[in-house]
């Protein structure tokens, strides 16, 4: 009995360091592959279109809710204490620092990251990938390495988005529908939102999100088992682990830059 | 689905994101402040600074003309040095210039202000204010009401 539980928290370590180190071989490889894609820019494109423009509906429409809640309940908090002029600052503290890349990244995970494992799962199943080494072209190079670009490139350029339409949901909420001075609002937020300090380091979050997040959606799909089930369970594990591994390094990041 | 769309598309989305960051970097942060080219720095010392902070506002009657650029306790006066670099266009400042620090509102955050004298010569690069008054800090006020209440 105790060996047996023994054995099986070994034989879980064990897994866990083979896990490990097979998507860390496979990050390398996609790095080697990144130089040469390069040299093939269409097929970036393409992938930039379906990774980031058919998510720009998506954040844009989140974006701009998650800031009108932000201006409401901001706004809520902040009258009792008669400082509503610092509803700019709340929300584009707010936006900039935490929610744009996190939001984002959750959202991107969702939308795009199960779709490129759910893709790429396929492509294994219905043995493309093979066929493609038959041919003497590296999978690698050919269908992982736009993806992961076209992902590196996209999920940035949709942070910067969702935050700053969030600002202007919050704008909207707070000076539009709730009557705060707008000359406060923007003043307070420039007076208070520093360039590096806030805006550079939020998007130093949503870049390092962005390489999680597509590992983890791109090392799923390619080593998922060839069965129906094997992509939904790689579909699933995509979106589950990006949730973790984003919220956890936010944490770390956070703790890094902010305090 | 042809390939001009797809690059249509793709180069609207990075257009996006570049006007979305040009947002956040001219009209979220300040990186409209002041440069070294349009401003001059001026320095005054203070018994206290209370809570004033580094990018704090600097206001004549009021409007704003410039920023605090850095905060240090100089321990030859035992008080604390604050730099301040003014806009060129606000060049106007006698040197007999008086420099206090103000809270915006009653939990806002502290500024400086500046009152300007009657001399003729105006402040330059690298002057200093002579006259200047500390930060209002709450819990000296209080101590002192209590001791005028315990006292009486």
């Amino acid at each position: 009995m105790v060996t047996a539980t023994i054995q099986n928290l070994g034989h879980w370590t064990l897994s866990l360091f083979e896990r490990m180190g097979r998507a860390s071989i496979f990050f390398v490889r996609v790095l080697a592959a990144v130089p040469s894609t390069f040299t093939r820019p269409r097929l970036i494109i393409k992938e930039i279109y379906s990774i980031g423009v058919l998510s720009l509906t998506l954040i844009i429409v989140s974006g701009f809710f998650v800031g009108m809640v932000l201006g409401l309940q901001g706004y809520v908090t902040l009258v009792d204490f008669g400082a509503e002029e610092s509803l700019g600052v709340v929300v584009a503290i707010t936006l900039v620092r935490e929610l744009g890349p996190v939001v984002t990244a959750l959202l991107f995970a969702g939308r795009a990251g199960s779709a490129l494992a759910a893709e790429i799962g396929l492509m294994k199943t219905t043995e493309q990938l093979s066929s493609m080494e038959m041919m003497a072209v590296d999978p690698i190079k050919r269908v992982i390495a736009p993806r992961f670009i076209g992902g590196i490139i996209s999920m940035p350029l949709l942070t910067i988005i969702f935050t700053a339409v969030g600002i202007l949901g919050g704008r909207f909420a707070g000076v539009g529908l709730l009557g705060v001075d707008e000359g406060s609002f923007w003043s307070q937020m420039q007076a208070n939102v520093d360039l590096v300090d806030d805006v550079a380091n939020g998007m130093i979050k949503g870049v390092v999100f962005a390489v999680v997040c597509v590992w983890i959606a791109l090392y799923k799909g390619y080593e998922a088992t060839p069965t129906a089930e094997g992509i939904s369970l790689a579909t699933t594990q995509t979106v589950v682990n990006s949730a973790f591994a984003v919220l956890g390094l936010d944490f770390i990041l956070t703790a890094l830059m902010f305090v | 689905m042809t390939t001009r769309f797809i690059e249509i598309m793709v180069g609207l989305f990075v257009v996006l994101g570049i006007l979305a960051l040009f947002m956040l970097a001219m009209k979220v942060s300040n990186l409209s402040g002041l440069t070294r080219s349009d401003s001059y720095e001026i320095s005054a010392y203070f018994e206290n600074v209370g809570g004033l902070k580094v990018r704090s506002p600097v206001t004549v009657a009021g409007v704003r003309v410039g920023q605090v650029t850095g905060i240090v306790y100089n321990s030859d006066r035992y008080e604390a040095q604050v730099s301040m670099r003014i806009g060129v266009m606000h060049d106007y400042f006698p040197i007999d210039t008086t420099a206090s620090i103000y809270t915006a509102g009653l939990l806002g955050e502290q500024y400086v202000a500046l009152e300007p004298g009657a001399e003729d010569d105006v402040l330059k690069t690298g002057d200093t204010i002579e006259f200047t008054q500390s930060a209002l800090v709450l819990e000296e006020i209080i101590g002192k009401i209590v001791v005028k209440l315990t006292s009486g």
